[in-house]
Parts: C-alpha cells; structure tokens; sequence
C-alpha cells in the first residue's frame, strides 16, 4: 500500500467513525496536536471527533535529506474523539487491519507513555504502541490542555505515517517510500528536506527570529485581549515555530531556553481560558447538537 | 455455614508495566483484609495479573458474616435514672441506639465509675449482600499515577473494562467507574475471545485456552524456559537481568521468546552502548557466547504465540539496526572533536540556575578536590591526575552519543577519554567519579575516582542545602540522599582520616567564597549535619545494628564515619556478653554522676588525691585518653573499647573507697572534675545510656 492510499484508508476510516475529516492547519507547527482543531477543540465539555494529516516540523531534526529516519518535516494522522469512547483501542487495532497490519501476524504492544507539552501546558497518560519493536502511534488521555483539567477526556491518537508506511512497504529508508503511482517521498520532500535544513542552521537570521518572536508574542497577547482567540492562537503558533528555530540553531542557551517556553506557555494557558469563556457563553452550543441526538 | 471460592478479576487497558505487581499484591491483601474486617472467614488467597488484568481468588469464603456478641458501655449509672427512678433518656437512648431491650441493660464499674452496659447480639450478615461493597476496596488502590478517561471523574491507573465476579456460581453486584460485575472475561488481546466463567475454580484454566497465563510467576518461569531453550540450542549464554526480566513478565499475557540477529559491524561498538539499545529502549536480552562476549544476536518476548514469528523477527531487526546505526552515527561523530570543544561546551550546560553551569561546577569539583588532597595528605601524582580528572569529569555529558544514552554519562566518558589520549587512571576516574550509582553498586576502586566523587556529590548537596533544595518526603529531585549515602559508603570503606565536618565545611568555604549560599552559612551546615545523621542512621540500620546501639554511637559529631561504624559494631558484637553488661552499669553510674553535675570544671590535680584508688583512677582516665586521642584506624577503636571495658574493677574499687562529693570543696570539686574528665573520655565513644542491655 502507497503513503496515499494508507492516507486515504485511514481518513475513510475514521470518517466511518463519526469523525470529521479535516484538512491540515496552515500555520507552521511542531506536532498535530498543537492544531487548533486538537488544542482548542479538546478544552471543555463539547464532543469532538475529528481525523486529519499534519504535517509536523521539527527544525532541530532536520538532517539535510541525508539520514534516513529523521526529517525536517514529517507526517501525522491525527485522531481525536471527545469524550474518548471506551473502545477506542478497538477502533485503533481495527484502523491497522485496514491498512494491512493484522495483530496476529505481529507483535502488537501498548507500552506506559505519558505525554507532556511545556508550551501547551498540556500532559495526558496513555502508551506509545510498538509494532514488532518499532513505535508507530502515541496514544493518549488527555488530562490536561492550555493548563485546564481536561473534562471529559479526549483520546488522542497520533500515527507516525513515516514510520508506518516504512514499515508496510518495508523500506530502510524513509526517501524511498513510494507516495504514489512510483513517485517517491524523495521526488516530494528531499529539495525541501535540504533546503530547509539549511536555511534553519546556516542561513536563518538569528536577530531577525528574536525580533519575530517579540513582535509574535505582543500580537498574540493584543489579539487575545481582544477576545480574539484563533488569530492569538496563530500568533502563539509562530511564536513556537520561531522558538523552534532559534532553538535549533543553538542560538538559545539552556537557562532562557525555559524563560521562553514559559512565555509561549504563557499566550497557551491564556488561549485556552478564553476559548473556554466564549464557548461558554455562546452556551457550549456543540454539546446541545450532542443532547439532542441522544 | 456454607463457603465458596471468590473470583474478582478487574479488566483494564494496559497498565504500566511497573506498576502492575505491586497492584496485584494491594488487591489481594486489601481484599482479604476487607474480609477479615468484615468477619467473614476464607481460605487460602491467590492473586494473579497481567498487564490487562488484577485479579484474586479466595478460596472457602463464608457465605455468611460470622455472629458477633459485644459488650458495649453506655452512660454512667448517676444519669440512668431520673428522678421517680425510671430509665432516663440518656439510658433509653442508649438501648435503643444498641437495639435492646432496656431490661437487658446491666451494670459495671469501670475505674470507680459505675456504667451502664449492653450485650448486643448481631447476627451476621449474608456475605452476597455485602460483596457489593468491595467497590471501595478497588476504588482505593493506590498507584503512582492516576488517569480520568471519557466522562468519568473517577480516577484509576488506567481504564477499567471489565470487572469479572464471582462466588461460587453466583456474580455477586459490584459496580465501579460505571462498569459492573459479570462472568465475562476476555483472552488475549489478539489470539483469544471473550468467554464465560463458571465459577472460581475455572480460573486461571480457562483463561489459558484463551491464551493468558494470568499467575506472573507461571508466566516468568515460561519465559526463562524459554530463554534457556534458545541458550541451549543455540550455544549461547542469555544472561537474565532480574529487572528486565520482571518487566518483561508484565508487558505479555502470552509470552513466545524468539531471537534476532544484527550486523557484526556494529560489535565495534562499545558493548555498554549496545546493551542499553537493547535493554533499555527495546526490552531485548543481549546475548553473549560461552566466554561471555557479547554476540550479534538479541531475544526478545513475544506476546503472541509463535504463528508468523518470521514477521516480529524481521521487524525488531529493522528496529534495532535503526538504532544502531544512529548510535554508529554518535560515536564516529564524538570522535572526531578534540576534548576541549565538549570542556568548552559545558559552559552553555546550565547545572541549576542559582548554581550556574556544568563548567561552573567542575570549577567547584576541582577546588574540593584541591582541599580533600590537602585534608588526605596525598603526593603530587595523585595531585596532577585528581586535578586533570576533575577537570574532564563532565565532558561526555555534551556528547551526542550521552544526548542519545543519558544512562551511560562516565561509561562513554572513560571510553572517549582513553581515546582523547587521557592516561587509564585519569579515563577511569571520569566512569568512577558517578559510583555508586545506586544502592549497592560498587564503589569508586581509585583514589582519584573516589576524591573525584565524593567532591562532586559534595558539591550538589551542599550547593542544594545552600539555596534551600531539601529532601522531603518523597521529594527528592536531585537524589541527594543516594549521593549522600554514597559520600558515607565511601568514607567508611576507604577509612580516610577526615571528619566529615571537616568536608563540609571545606566545601561551604568555597560556596561562601562563590557567594552562592543563599542561606545562613550555620542553618545550613546544621541541616547538613542532620541530614547526614539520617542517612548515616539508614546504613547502620542496614548493617543490621540495633536503633539503641545507633543511637548511642550518634550523640555527637559524626567525626570519622568509618570510626563511628566501628565502634557501633564493637557494641553490636559484645552487647551479650556479661563482661559488657557489668562494664555498662560502671560506665552509666560515671556518666551519671557527672550529668548531674554544673558545667564547667578545672584541671585535675593529682596532688589533691587522698587515696590510691584516685590515683589509680586516674592513670586509668590518662591511658584511655590516651587510647582515645591516639585512634588513627578502626584497629585503635578496638584498644580503646578493650580498655574502657576495664573501668569496672577500677571504678567499684574507687567507689568503695572515695565519696565524690566530698566536704572539703577543693577535694570535692578535684573529684566532680575527675569525674567529668572521666565521662567525656566515655562519651566519645559511645552514650551508654542509650543502650538497652
């Protein structure tokens, strides 16, 4: 199975579970969860079942397209289903027999992970699953978003498409994974691969990302004041993505290394009390669609 | 009476493997500790777990609560009556409050007082009835990390699915987290169903054809067969790592061992790094041939069976070769720098915040280290490789191959530095100086590793204690009490003479001189001293000495601790013996004497004796002084205990002849002073009166 029929089967899947299938955020970011769609949406009493590919970047990883399990940017198939149905782990092992995994020509295991994000002020509990010794999927309850309770809890499930499309097209290396119809991730990715890395250690304008931070962090807390929520929350983004950036190049030493996840914490914590005061007082509207289908 | 067997099984999501064997002994003894309470007798208790389930099986458990007659004691006699001499309300109250007839209350004194009493009878209950109650026992385990799922407010270490519940034939009610009792269990995640359970006796049997040994013990044993099959047929030796093994046990409901294979190339790899790629992040066995040399194979443990084996081969293959070709990448990437470029590095290493970096500190290391070399008199070899040592004890911390492998910080340390070109004792140092590493671990064997260690852990606690960084509790982010212990472990193996006061202080000068003791300099060498009383007590205790004989030993400075450990064992050793017990009472009745006495005495004048037996006494005191002031090495303690247990011929003949408190003041005040002199010399080895013999 190619990367995009695996993309494809996962999405129809899920979207036979009831969950949105959504498009991938267009602002820079780390991981699928910091997506609105993940970090908004899972805060507060509302249901929310949503599936979608992010694509994840990860600066300090970038190896110029030459090693052949790290990238600058890779893949997630994100899945959140609120409040986490009890048989959530069922649907997960179902969603890999459809892309050709059957547990019982395997090794399937759902080893202790507990999640935390600094920046989010998020953690949850829950496991990394190993698929024959390899960590394919994080699989988390989240118990905390933006530094509120989380309630009631949201399941997280975030594949590592690299990762298993590796694996079911049994390739070493991630470059000679086919997309599609015999076009590889090397014919996609590897000129962004190189470039971006780079430009993140060699070329990138260390003054000009501190003074984009700055100016990032005032607009977010300007936009939040306002009761802006999602235009704050992209600024926190940027924010995160140039911290990521500095902090690949090395040009963040260790001690204001937590000064400025504190701050993007901060603009989080302060999205996330104001998305939760709107949806309040809009009345929670979601979870009345939620009653009334009961 | 009638009794059944009980079955309680309670089906989860996969729980960490690490807390699952302490889960499983709580749910036993909590249950049939709730039984015991609850008057309900049993049989014999059987737990059992896997990662997806604790369970518990009681034999012969009574279908009913046992009766039960107690005597209970209401109000006093004085306010039973009222005035026309009837039951008061008090009184009825009481019997009603009892449930019994007022003409069946009864009187008795109780410490002079008359009471009121009742005999209340209660028939015991049917334990079906109260079987629903066990739903508090569950929600009341204890694990060190609790989760919420779904809409639950309900916290438990992960979610419950099932609760399997049965007595006898019966599923008796329970309900937890919205989930309640029912004969269902489910098998094996993969290669089983859900199924009925019959009764108690079915389980674990029935569990197996479904493809779960649910006894851990059953489940270990399978797996170490298993690993001594591989062994054997394949010529190998599997050496069993206990920890591992355990976890492994409860990873699998069904385990299936089976082996991999990876490149001979990556051999050149230290055998350390290859060890914790595979015991650490893949929970695989390494193997090693007849001669102990580790070979390019590894085992891991299915859960599954062995149908389509070739497919986890391959894949734990493809995941460790990833693996090691990172750490191949790490270590030909470490080697190509010099040690300089990672000496400069810790500079941007922030150690903690108000302590500075990783170079700031090695700074520190290597003054303490200066100072211990001064307080051991050590010659100048030992002098330049401490120093070089002290200098690049930390550099392997900012190497990739350390980012990657946090647990072999000082194994790649020693590697690299004999690689740098660093001589093999200044190499090995780096390694020794983090020993012990845990309880029990071996200690440092050089003296540079062990000056270098103890520096270093010096260094952290005090610098902790200085900003106000104290163990409590469970708190304990630094682990400064296993580096204190380690100080303590090595103080007394190597018999340095120096006083751990000593150390200390040496080490807070240089925190002064730093102006990096936020606290009061004496606040915190006195909690200092308090913590290092504590942790000294723990490895006494551990030696297997008595609370009394510690407490003796451990009145005043700690001093030398291996002294200190020798006289404690000295006491331990000869507490029995009736030679001891005469010495005690002589050495306590000197003690005594000068515990009532004012503070403050003169020299003693041995012109002042008016009999022999003062003088005697008194060559006595100077010879034990003597012994005392002369102790150099454990041996000495030993001459000074063989001549303290001398005093009691001495001291009966004294008594007998000499009043202490004598008339004449100037006589009397010699003899307080002989007295006091006399009993400080005891006390510095040990408070008898401490000592329960």
């Amino acid at each position: 199975m190619n990367l995009q029929n695996m993309i494809l089967t996962l999405q129809r899947y899920w979207s036979d579970q009831g969950c949105f299938v959504m498009q991938a955020y267009d602002v820079e970011k780390g991981a699928g969860t910091m997506n609105p769609m993940t970090f908004l949406r899972s805060i507060g009493p509302e249901p929310w079942n949503v599936a979608y590919v992010e694509p994840s970047r990860r600066p300090v990883d970038g190896r110029y397209g030459e090693n052949p399990n790290r990238l600058y940017q890779h893949h997630q198939f994100q899945v959140v289903m609120k409040p986490s149905p009890d048989n959530i782990q069922e649907l997960y092992l179902q969603s890999l027999k459809e892309i050709g995994i059957d547990a019982n020509e395997h090794d399937i295991r759902f080893v202790e992970d507990n999640w935390e994000a600094p920046t989010l002020s998020a953690s949850g509990l829950g496991w990394e699953v190993w698929l024959d010794g390899m960590e394919i999927t994080q699989f988390t309850y989240f118990q905390q978003v933006g530094g509120l309770d989380a309630k009631p809890v949201s399941a997280e499930i975030t594949y590592g498409i690299e990762r298993l499309a590796s694996y079911i097209q049994d390739k070493e290396n991630v470059f000679d994974l086919e997309w599609h119809s015999g076009i590889t991730y090397h014919d996609l990715y590897y000129q962004s691969e190189y470039e971006h890395s780079k430009y993140t250690f060699e070329v990138s304008d260390t003054d000009m990302l501190f003074t984009l931070f700055n100016i990032y962090e005032k607009e977010a807390m300007r936009a939040i004041e306002d009761q802006l929520v999602f235009p704050g929350y992209d600024y926190v983004l940027k924010c995160s993505h140039v911290f990521n950036q500095l902090d690949a190049k090395g040009a963040i030493s260790v001690t204001e290394r937590t000064g400025y996840i504190g701050r993007v914490r901060n603009l989080a914590r302060k999205c996330a009390n104001a998305y939760y005061e709107q949806r309040e007082q809009l009345g929670f509207p979601m979870l009345k669609g939620a009653k009334i289908d009961e | 009476m009638s009794k059944h067997d009980l079955l309680l099984e309670i089906g989860l999501e996969e729980m960490p493997a690490r807390f699952v064997t302490d889960a499983m002994y709580q749910l036993s003894d909590k249950i049939a500790g709730w039984f015991s309470e609850n008057r309900i007798p049993f049989g014999d208790v059987l737990p059992y777990s896997t990662p997806r389930r604790l369970a518990v099986k009681i034999t012969e458990v009574a279908d009913k609560q046992e009766d039960q007659e107690e005597e209970l004691r209401g109000p006093a006699k004085k306010i039973a009556f009222d005035d026309e001499g009837n039951w008061s309300k008090a009184a009825l109250g009481f019997a009603r409050g009892q449930g019994v007839n007022p003409e069946d209350l009864f009187f008795k004194e109780v410490k002079n007082t008359e009471y009121v009493f009742a005999n209340k009878f209660t028939t015991g209950i049917s334990t079906m009835d109260l079987l629903p109650q066990l739903d508090k026992v569950i929600q009341n385990l204890h694990f060190p990390k609790n989760m919420r799922w779904g809409d639950q407010d309900f916290k438990f270490v992960r979610p419950i699915k099932w609760i399997l519940f049965l007595y006898g034939a019966e599923v008796p009610k329970l309900e937890v987290a919205g989930v309640r009792s029912d004969r269902k269990t489910y098998g094996h995640r993969f290669l089983g169903e859900e199924i009925e359970i019959e009764s108690p006796e079915r389980y674990p049997t029935d569990l197996l054809g479904q493809f779960v040994i649910a006894d851990p013990k059953e489940r270990k044993e399978a797996i170490q067969n298993q690993l001594e099959n591989i062994q054997d047929e394949e010529r190998w030796k599997i050496p069993i790592d206990n920890g591992l093994l355990e976890e492994v046990t409860n990873l699998v409901e069904y385990p299936t061992a089976l082996y991999g294979k990876f490149d001979e190339e990556f051999l050149e790899l230290p055998p350390e790094v290859l060890i914790t790629s595979m015991r650490e992040h893949q929970r695989y066995f390494p193997v090693q041939n007849k001669e102990g040399e580790l070979q390019p194979y590894f085992v891991t443990v299915r859960n599954g069976d062995h149908n389509h084996l070739a497919n986890v081969v391959k894949g734990n293959e493809k995941v460790l070769r990833a693996r090691l070709k990172d750490a191949q990448f790490f270590h030909n990437e470490d080697k190509k720098k010099p040690i300089d470029h990672y000496l400069n590095k810790l500079e941007s290493i922030v150690f903690h915040e108000e302590l500075g970096t990783i170079a700031d500190k090695v700074g520190r290391i290597k003054i303490h280290a200066e100072n211990s070399t001064e307080l051991l008199h050590l010659d100048s070899d030992s002098r330049s490789s401490i120093q070089r040592a002290a200098s690049i004890c930390k550099f392997d911390l900012v190497t990739q191959m350390v980012y990657e492998f946090p647990e072999l910080q000082g194994v790649m340390g020693e590697k690299y530095a004999k690689l740098f070109g660093e001589d093999e004792l200044i190499a090995a140092a780096v390694n020794e100086h983090y020993q012990p590493r845990f309880a029990g671990d071996a200690l440092p064997g050089t003296v540079v590793g062990s000056v270098l260690s103890v520096s270093d852990k010096l260094d952290t606690i005090v610098g902790c204690f200085g900003i106000g960084i104290i163990p409590t509790g469970s708190q304990d982010p630094y682990a400064l009490r296993r580096q204190a212990a380690g100080v303590l472990q090595i103080l007394i193996q190597k018999g340095w003479p120096v006083e751990l006061e000593q150390l200390l202080n040496a080490t807070l000068d240089v925190y002064e001189d730093k102006q990096l003791l936020k606290n009061d300099r004496l606040d915190v060498f006195n909690q200092l001293i308090e913590f290092f009383n504590v942790r000294l007590k723990t490895i006494l205790q551990d030696q297997g000495i008595r609370y009394d004989v510690i407490d003796a030993v451990l009145t005043g400075e700690l001093g030398r601790v291996d002294l200190l450990l020798k006289r404690a064992e000295l006491i331990a050793e000869n507490l029995k013996h009736h030679y001891f017990k005469v010495a005690n009472v002589s050495l306590t009745r000197v003690l005594n004497i000068s515990k009532n006495l004012d503070e403050g005495f003169g020299e003693i004048n041995p012109g002042l004796f008016e009999n022999d037996e003062e003088k005697v006494l008194y060559e006595f005191y100077l010879s034990c002084k003597g012994q005392s002031d002369a102790i150099q090495q454990p041996e000495d303690v030993t001459l000074f205990y063989d001549k303290l247990m001398e005093l009691p011929e001495v001291i009966d003949r004294y008594f007998d002849h000499t009043m202490v408190n004598a008339d004449d003041e100037g006589i009397r005040e010699n003899r307080q002073a002989q007295m006091k002199g006399l009993s400080e010399v005891i006390r510095s080895f040990a408070d008898f009166n401490q000592l329960v013999v």
